[in-house]
């Protein structure tokens, strides 16, 4: 063990520099974020990750934010295990109609100011599942979506963007001390 | 013995169903074949419903040979098999909730995928809608002194899929574990009858994300099969590097991700590089990280050409030199074994019961690997070893990772150095008759079966059937007498698929 901390600690880091915020973003948020929550938020986000139907493909990229490559903590976005401790809530799938009730209940649980990401193509309109008896559609025939991250699955680096253009958004009026 | 092979010459063959035939039993036959899976002498590979016929897949683990047996024409009723055969419980409360058909004698008659907030019951059978209202479940009881109950779920703590688990515990010790899935229920089935093979190949591959290849490739090998097609050898071998990648990548984030359970996180960092690694040089090979929609049906979409093929040299040669050091530091760290070694034990007899494939199956002694015993091109070509032990803890199922990891590396190479130059697909030919396919491929987490009917180049009914089916049920009994806390050890050791297994 401490021939592989020695070498992490000799070698070059392998987190890349973030990327560019997403303007397609951008352009969602403005509209969502208002000044008090910014106020109250200050500069980290908390994520917590509902999967509503999806699957799994978003998951495994959302997952592919916390390694070593892309490292989303140091840009003070979490995940966090509960819904109480959540700015937002990154939902991914079609919404199916066995996860309607739990998904909505999540959304009651996460305190205000909160946003809804919807991941993926399937959350932002059924994508191939669209049309089945099982499935409500997309995130918004739920709970209100703020920003939507297209893909199957969206590469981490396009979550990061979209991620990053909330954040900036957010934080506007500068940080509050 | 072979009692497969008796049962299919006995009774009336269907004519195009390929490759393995399917017979058409009485329910005398029926119930025999029953009895063969009860007394251990046959594997239940499947069993799924139409709306007036339940088919069943049949592994002879005594000569490799595998078999569908299907009763036709029923009305309303079937003997059910899980009165025998545990294994078949969910499949028949499945087919139960899907087609109508009511298994007679079920041992248990609550729904299953049907979490009664459907408009419509019976979507492959005769739909009849009704009124959505959440049923109350009822889950098994645990009687006995100091008892508590923990609910957890549909929606985790991490960055999982959805499920219930309801743990009956006494103090710390879980005396009893019950699942409820079907959360994640998208309806696959329905949706993929009646599309053309396009639509159906990615609705296919969106089963289980983290299959995406398997599916695809499970999936056109059917088609194939039923249309009788012979595709491009190119082809061929290309699609088995992009099975070899996703098990590679697969394996790496569940050796990280199994020790990040018993916090000890030092392996997911490093297991996560890995990982990311390969999906990179996936995304340079093959054009996307998870190589979502690269199998179709009559080859593959994208060739590898030179860069891909230096991207999946590099890949490996930096694996073969950074894994090395990890396996090594987890068998030498004492306070992770110390979590490991001894829990979630699978007694093998369970696994062969429940015909267990992939990591859980070949943990517990089960020699099976669908790559090895129902082979297909390449593999049959390839050099590679099908581990096996016998302790069927969470520590036996990371070693199963850990030697399919060093496998596959050797399989990539294999391939790169032999694969045929040549075209990559072909049209997939016209066809005006109905014809049957079915095909077994060796996923990252187990054996992914897919059974299908085309008619002319439309899928009328199509049956994809994860490893999880035969999986979920063990982590049940793996579970039993361990703590609460190894709870996300062993389930991340199992990695059962939700959304492969809820369809």
């Amino acid at each position: 063990m401490r021939k592989l901390l020695f070498g992490s600690l000799i070698r070059p880091p392998l987190t890349e520099p973030p990327p560019g915020v997403s303007d397609a973003a951008m352009e969602e948020l403005a509209t969502s974020i208002d000044k008090a929550a910014r106020r109250r938020l200050g500069h980290s986000l908390s994520i917590r990750a509902v999967d509503a139907g999806s699957c799994n493909g978003c998951e495994l990229e959302m997952h592919a934010l916390s390694n070593a490559f892309y490292d989303v903590e140091r840009f003070g976005i979490r995940f966090v295990a509960s819904p109480r401790h959540a700015d937002i809530l990154m939902v991914t799938g079609p919404v199916t109609r066995n996860m309607g009730e739990a998904l909505l209940r999540t959304y009651n649980a996460t305190p205000d100011p909160k946003w809804v990401v919807a991941l993926g193509g399937c959350a932002r309109d059924g994508g191939c599942f669209a049309g089945s008896y099982a499935v409500f559609g997309g995130v918004s025939t739920v709970v209100p979506v703020d920003l939507h991250i297209p893909g199957c699955p969206p590469s981490p680096s396009d979550i990061l963007k979209g991620l990053l253009a909330l954040l900036e958004e957010v934080n506007k009026g500068g940080r509050v001390s | 013995m072979q009692i497969l092979t008796n049962v299919m010459k006995a009774s009336h063959s269907v004519p195009a169903h390929q490759p393995w035939p399917r017979v058409v039993v009485d329910v005398p036959a029926w119930i025999s074949v029953a009895e063969a899976l009860r007394d251990g002498h046959l594997i239940l590979l499947g069993l799924w419903g139409e709306q007036d016929v339940v088919h069943m897949a049949l592994l002879d683990a005594s000569d490799a040979s595998v078999g569908v047996v299907s009763l036709n024409e029923l009305e309303g009723t079937y003997p059910s098999i899980a009165g025998y055969h545990p294994p078949a419980l969910r499949l028949e409360r499945t087919i139960r909730d899907l087609t109508g058909l009511e298994p007679q004698d079920l041992p248990d008659s609550r729904p299953w995928l049907d979490h009664g907030r459907w408009d419509i019951r019976f979507p492959l059978g005769q739909a009849v809608s009704r009124s959505s209202v959440a049923v109350p479940y009822a889950f098994l009881e645990a009687k006995g002194e100091s008892l508590h109950q923990i609910p957890v779920g549909p929606v985790h703590a991490g960055i999982i899929e959805p499920g219930h688990f309801r743990f009956t515990a006494n103090g710390e010790t879980v005396v009893r574990l019950e699942e409820r899935l079907g959360y994640v229920h998208k309806g696959i089935e329905t949706l993929i009858s009646g599309v053309e093979l396009g639509k159906a190949a990615q609705l296919a591959g969106r089963t289980s994300g983290d299959s995406t290849v398997a599916y695809a490739y499970a999936f056109s090998r059917a088609v194939e099969a039923a249309l009788g097609m012979e595709i491009p050898s190119r082809a061929v071998w290309l699609r088995a590097i992009m099975a070899e990648l996703e098990r590679l990548a697969n394996h790496l984030g569940d050796i990280g991700a199994i020790c990040n359970d018993a916090a000890f996180s030092l392996m997911l960092a490093h297991c996560g590089v890995l990982r990311e690694r390969v999906l990179r040089a996936a995304d340079v090979a093959f054009g996307h990280r998870l190589m979502r929609d690269r199998i179709i049906c009559g080859g593959v979409a994208v060739d590898l050409e030179y860069n891909g093929i230096s991207a999946l040299r590099g890949l490996v040669a930096e694996i073969r030199r950074r894994f090395p050091p990890l396996v090594e530091l987890y068998d030498n760290t004492a306070s992770l074994q110390d979590r490991t070694v001894g829990t979630g034990r699978v007694v093998a007899e369970l696994a062969r019961q429940y015909g267990a494939g992939g990591y859980v199956g070949r943990a517990s002694g089960r020699d099976f690997d669908a790559r090895r015993i129902l082979p297909y091109s390449p593999y049959d070509e390839l050099a590679f070893d099908v581990p096996v032990f016998s302790e069927g803890d969470v520590n036996a199922r990371i070693w199963i990772r850990i030697r399919e990891v060093e496998n596959s590396l050797s399989l990539v190479e294999q391939i790169l150095d032999r694969i045929p130059a040549g075209p990559v697909r072909i049209e997939v030919s016209e066809n005006a008759e109905a014809r049957e396919g079915m095909a077994v491929v060796e996923g990252f987490r187990g054996d992914v079966l897919i059974w299908l009917r085309l008619s002319g180049s439309r899928i009328e009914r199509c049956h994809l059937r994860d490893p999880s089916w035969f999986q979920w049920p063990l982590l049940e009994a793996a579970i039993e007498g361990n703590i609460v806390a190894d709870f996300p050890l062993c389930n991340k050791s199992f990695n059962c698929s939700y959304s492969g297994h809820d369809l």
